[in-house]
């Protein structure tokens, strides 16, 4: 099979607009948690999020009509904004512009979304029942529909090779980036743009995970403090928005181009745990398969690892299920691992979770230094894995692990390897 | 300029994201405004909020110009 590289980074976080300003926040240990503005949340389970910060594009805020026509957005939910910006980026970062008929054939996309347009789904339900089936938009449907965002990408920047999209929950993310890079290294296409965008913070969906006891809720006078994986104290996850995306190449396309490669996709693992709709299997198996597969696939052993961005949500079961499956995975080799969950910074961004993380490892290894697990003050279990609580750290890593595992039991680990 | 032609240009540029001064008797919604075949339908459903009145498909196929419109209004609006 052809070798995948990444060549270009893109995203939109809570932290911010665009990588390097997320990132440095990152390292800065800051959290993008807040009490939530916007709708009503005063007979809400769960009070607070990690929202995009919204501005006029300056010092990291978002400002949308930098990346997508002000008529184009009155059309779509903001997944599909977020998941433009954070492409344009990726490919701008990438400097691949297809113009001609061939490269752009060779151009594909796979940008997936957990729930898609939820919050516009909602909101044309209650056009429907207040005002009737004449008051509902054209663009209700199209500006809804989870491949949409692939669908938009596309069309801005003319690629025709596959275009696919992901529907995994939490996974998707991690899903879109490993299945995009097989479509390359089976000669599908040469580059793929590919990651998760997700905008899910309204009423219903705040109002749905509350009810499946997934949120924290402990935590609504201290936003910043919820998110916490691993610690005692941990009550569920912190909801998040924003997309991660990446240009994905074949190797020899980008050397030959000249391109900066980042790393090289080298592992890529899948696997279900056929157990239950929202928790994960009580021995972690299915977390355990899915990172084996991808250690197989990489052809390493399982001490290469240097670096895991864990899946890590905050919720009471998850978090030990998963730390438990990395010690069986590295075994003796756990002394010398780091693992830590960005998401005690910018929350749990559903289904862009898993690129926006793929992203973090792959600074990580760039930087040569791990990400914080924030509020991270005494861990519920002991483990000789370092989990990097509170503050960064300096390490080389070579090889990074990024886990996603999402509800209906779906997980996905990629690998990626610096490129020397 | 009649009130019912201020207030169908005036959608018109919101929908359409175009300059005003585009926005003639004589445009044609597809051909001179960019509109596509979606947002004609949704000019039309802005047309009906505005003007608290329905326009049955036969009648919006025939609005093809922003002077359609304004006709179209003029005569059935209330």
């Amino acid at each position: 099979m052809r070798r995948v590289v990444v060549t270009g980074l893109g995203m939109v976080t809570p932290l911010g607009c665009g990588v390097e300003k997320t990132w440095s926040r990152i390292l800065d240990s800051q959290s993008g948690a807040n009490k939530i503005s916007g709708f009503q949340i005063d007979d809400l389970a769960c009070r607070i999020a990690c929202q995009i910060p919204l501005g006029d594009g300056s010092d990291g805020t978002f400002n949308a009509d930098q990346w997508m026509e002000p008529k184009e957005q009155r059309k779509v939910d903001p997944f599909i904004v977020y998941a433009m910006a954070a492409a344009t980026q990726a490919l701008d970062d990438a400097g691949w512009k297809p113009t001609t008929y061939e490269d752009q054939c060779a151009s594909g996309v796979l940008i997936g979304s957990g729930i898609g347009g939820i919050g516009g789904i909602y909101e044309a339900s209650q056009t429907l029942i207040e005002r009737g089936p004449r008051r509902v938009s054209p663009f209700f449907i199209p500006g809804r529909l989870i491949n949409l965002a692939g669908g938009y990408v596309s069309i801005e920047h003319g690629l025709k090779g596959p275009n696919n999209a992901v529907v995994t929950a939490c996974s998707t993310g991690s899903h879109a980036i490993g299945d995009a890079a097989r479509l390359i290294a089976l000669g599908d296409a040469d580059v793929m743009v590919a990651g998760g965008t997700e905008s899910p913070i309204n009423r219903l969906s705040i109002a749905g995970f509350a009810a499946c006891r997934a949120l924290s809720t402990n935590f609504n006078d201290d936003p910043t403090r919820a998110s916490r994986p691993y610690d005692k104290d941990r009550d569920g996850f912190v909801m998040g928005e924003g997309a991660g995306i990446v240009v994905l190449e074949e190797y020899e396309h980008a050397k030959a181009r000249g391109a900066k490669i980042y790393a090289e996709v080298i592992g890529y693992g899948l696997s279900g745990d056929a157990y239950h709709i929202t928790s994960p299997s009580e021995d972690g198996d299915g977390a355990y398969r899915c990172m084996s597969a991808a250690v197989k696939r990489a052809g390493i052993s399982p001490s290469e690892i240097d670096y895991i961005n864990a899946h890590g949500t905050s919720t009471p079961l998850g978090d030990e299920l998963e730390l438990k499956a990395v010690e069986r995975v590295v075994g003796n080799a756990a002394g010398k691992l780091a693992m830590s969950s960005t998401k005690s910074a910018i929350g749990h961004l559903l289904g862009a979770a898993g690129s926006v993380e793929a992203i973090f490892s792959i600074l990580a290894m760039r930087d040569g230094i791990v990400p914080p697990t924030l509020n991270l003050d005494n861990p519920s279990v002991e483990t000789a894995i370092d989990l990097v609580p509170h503050t960064p750290k300096r390490k080389e890593v070579n090889v990074a692990l990024s886990n996603s595992f999402g509800f209906g039991g779906t997980n996905a680990s990629l690998i990626f390897r610096r490129v020397s | 300029m009649s009130d019912v032609a201020d207030r169908v240009k005036k959608i018109v540029v919101e929908h359409l994201g175009v300059e005003a001064d585009k926005v003639t008797d004589n445009a044609n919604f597809i051909d001179d405004l960019g509109a596509d075949s979606l947002d004609t339908v949704e000019l039309v459903m802005a047309f009906e909020e505005e003007f608290n009145v329905e326009i049955p498909d036969d009648a919006a196929e025939t609005i093809v110009t922003v002077g359609d419109a304004i006709k179209f209004l003029e005569k059935n609006a209330a």
